[in-house]
């Protein structure tokens, strides 16, 4: 039997039992929706309403809406690219690698954490289509023999790699949250009283009926699907780091991107998590399954990730002078007391000094604390991306050339629009599909509980039942 | 072709009531067809002597074909179909093959195993697998007997030994097959 120590807090709170679990978490799915979930999906609609024809005007204009110039060829479209898909690292993280570390508490909030990660990483896809000028011609990135000869794509460009990298990141994402969802969706259809959630429930569980052997096939195909995204998670946000740190713009060039980026990407996913689950749970009433144990833990991934960003962006900076190079001294120079200045210290202060807030147990374990640092975190990851791109750029080798980057509205329309999407398809989600992971979360129920693991009050006869069995 | 099949659904409430169940039903000579849980439960494939799954072979079938296609595609296309001149650098320069290699490789062996996985259970949209109870994707753990196949007992006894090994209710399921 699994037996956990007495000394861990409890993963499940209120003393479920195992058809609770079943009842609150299809509670939302099955019922009518809320009238704060319909304030919000409106809202949502409306600014992605408002994003698309943002889009359209810049698909059909062309990027000359946006404030580039001959200097600072990138600037929100690349930065929102890398933010998005930075925010859909934790998901992966949360759901591979926590798995492979068997860490309880990831069950209670993986199954939200890598529909996140799906949406971020469409938002991102989005801005990579955009960015192109000429999104029509996208599929120029793949390696199709065109029609004037047989010229390939440059196997050896990162932005390649990215390609690849992040079709590949979309795609596995979700296949495997989908495989996960599947015992749910047949959770759901067995308990559904109408016929066309039957039938759309019944088509979307694909006829699971949790027969042992297929469980056995399940538990396999999970576990190689986390082995399989734990290094594909890592490659991503590395293949995205080379689009700059295989170019020899001063900044840019740094061999400690990789690993600086992954942290980045995990620090900011998790801040994100964290904004969407704190939510989440209050207005879906999950405050039993997603606990002050799963907040604290987050926080000291936060703590952890951003504490890793703070020491690269130290480094960077000494390297900078220590190398002697007088580019790369005078980029660094220029991010922290030139035109920008504002957005590196605002950079300083929303990654480096905020997340160490979360050193002392009662802001760890404080909701409105995380959730004002999970928002300041995003805030400062979207200003990294910012400095690096556009502080590197727009100071080049030639001071006639110099020229500062100011959004227009179309630069914020767009970024707009992926806020518009992103929380249509997240509310989408957590209308019509269980938010939390059922099958995961009732595994863990014996372990975890607070009743069956004998932390809270011995209450109900049911409970009192399980906990026996549990010590027998 | 249809024929109605009757099957003995026992009922348990509890996994390690199930997983003791099985252990002592298997010993006293009973063939169970299958059970059904509403989550995975940690040995019961050895308690039901299942072999385990080969996917994670199957897994590494289709990675090995990932990388060879994605090397192939990468020699194949910038070392002699169209050989390009980046910076005099060698035409074949595997140090930047490998992340190409890399994705196409998790890519094949994810869906590969995802594919083979849903093929040998038979899931699919519009697939209907047999479900002997409803509340087995909620909190029930449900053990099949095809009586046919264990004709050395009547269908009293294998309900009085469900009953001792810690059932909670025993059902009689008759299902369509068709054929």
């Amino acid at each position: 039997m699994n037996v956990t120590s007495s000394v861990r807090e409890p993963l499940i709170n209120g003393g479920k039992t195992w058809a609770d679990i079943t009842n609150d978490i299809c509670r939302q799915v099955e019922g009518k929706p809320s009238k704060s979930w319909i304030i919000a999906f409106t809202i949502s609609v409306l600014l992605l309403g408002v994003g698309v024809f943002c889009v359209m005007y810049t698909w059909f204009v062309g990027i000359g809406v946006w404030g580039l110039n001959k200097t600072v060829g990138w600037a929100w479209d690349i930065t929102n690219f890398v933010w998005w898909v930075g925010i859909g690292h934790a998901g992966t993280l949360i759901s591979a690698i926590l798995l492979l570390f068997r860490q309880k508490w990831r069950t209670s909030i993986n199954r939200a954490a890598e529909a996140m990660t799906i949406f971020a990483v469409l938002c991102a896809a989005s801005f990579i289509l955009l960015h192109m000028g000429r999104p029509w011609l996208g599929h120029w990135a793949l390696p199709l023999g065109n029609t004037y000869g047989s010229l390939w794509v440059n196997f050896n460009s990162p932005l390649v790699w990215d390609v690849f990298a992040i079709s590949t990141y979309l795609t596995v994402s979700v296949v495997f949250w989908y495989i996960g969802l599947i015992p749910d969706l047949a959770t759901i259809r067995d308990r559904a009283t109408n016929k066309i959630s039957r039938l759309i429930y019944g088509i979307m569980s694909f006829g699971w009926n949790g027969s042992a052997k297929d469980w056995s096939r399940f538990e396999a195909v999970s576990l190689v699907l986390a082995g399989l995204s734990t290094p594909l998670v890592l490659s991503v946000h590395t293949i995205v780091s080379m689009d700059f740190a295989t170019s020899v713009i001063p900044g840019w060039h740094t061999t400690i991107f990789p690993p600086y980026f992954v942290a980045g990407a995990i620090f900011s996913g998790f801040a994100m998590v964290l904004t969407l689950m704190l939510i989440t749970r209050k207005v879906f009433k999950m405050e039993d399954y997603i606990t002050l144990a799963h907040i604290e833990s987050m926080n000291k991934v936060i703590t952890l990730t951003g504490s890793i960003v703070g020491v690269a962006y130290i480094t960077e900076f000494f390297i900078a002078w220590y190398s002697g190079v007088e580019y790369e001294g005078y980029a660094f120079i220029n991010r922290a007391t030139g035109p920008y200045w504002w957005s590196y210290w605002a950079m300083m202060t929303c990654n480096v000094i905020s997340p160490q807030l979360f050193w002392f147990r009662s802001v760890r374990r404080s909701i409105l604390a995380t959730f004002v640092l999970s928002i300041i975190v995003n805030v400062g990851m979207w200003f990294e991306r910012f400095v690096i791109i556009v502080t590197s750029l727009h100071r080049d080798y030639i001071p006639s050339s110099w020229a500062y980057f100011s959004p227009t509205w179309f630069d914020i329309g767009d970024y707009a629009n992926s806020f518009g999407l992103f929380f249509t398809l997240f509310l989408l989600f957590s209308k019509f599909l269980p938010v939390i992971n059922m099958a995961e979360v009732k595994a863990i129920l014996k372990s975890s509980g607070d009743v069956q693991t004998g932390h809270g009050k011995t209450g109900s006869a049911v409970s009192d039942k399980e906990s026996v069995t549990h010590h027998s | 072709m249809s024929e109605v099949k009757s099957y003995l659904v026992g009922v348990f409430d509890d996994d390690d009531v199930l997983l003791n169940a099985i252990r002592s039903l298997r010993e006293q000579g009973l063939k169970i067809v299958e059970a059904f849980t509403p989550f995975p439960i940690h040995g019961i494939d050895g308690a039901l002597g299942l072999n385990r799954s080969r996917l994670p072979q199957v897994a590494f079938m289709f990675g090995a074909t990932g990388l060879t296609c994605a090397l192939t595609l990468q020699i194949s296309t910038l070392g002699y179909d169209w050989p390009m001149n980046i910076g005099g650098k060698p035409h074949l320069a595997f140090p930047s093959f490998i992340p190409v290699s890399f994705e196409l490789t998790v890519l094949f062996a994810a869906l590969g195993m995802v594919g083979t996985f849903l093929l040998a259970s038979g899931l699919g949209p519009g697939s209907q697998k047999t479900i002997f109870d409803p509340r087995s994707s909620d909190d029930k753990f449900i053990l099949v007997f095809d009586p046919a196949k264990n004709d050395k007992f009547s269908l009293e006894e294998i309900t009085s030994m469900l009953k001792s090994a810690g059932a909670s209710e025993v059902n009689i399921k008759d299902i369509v097959e068709k054929h």
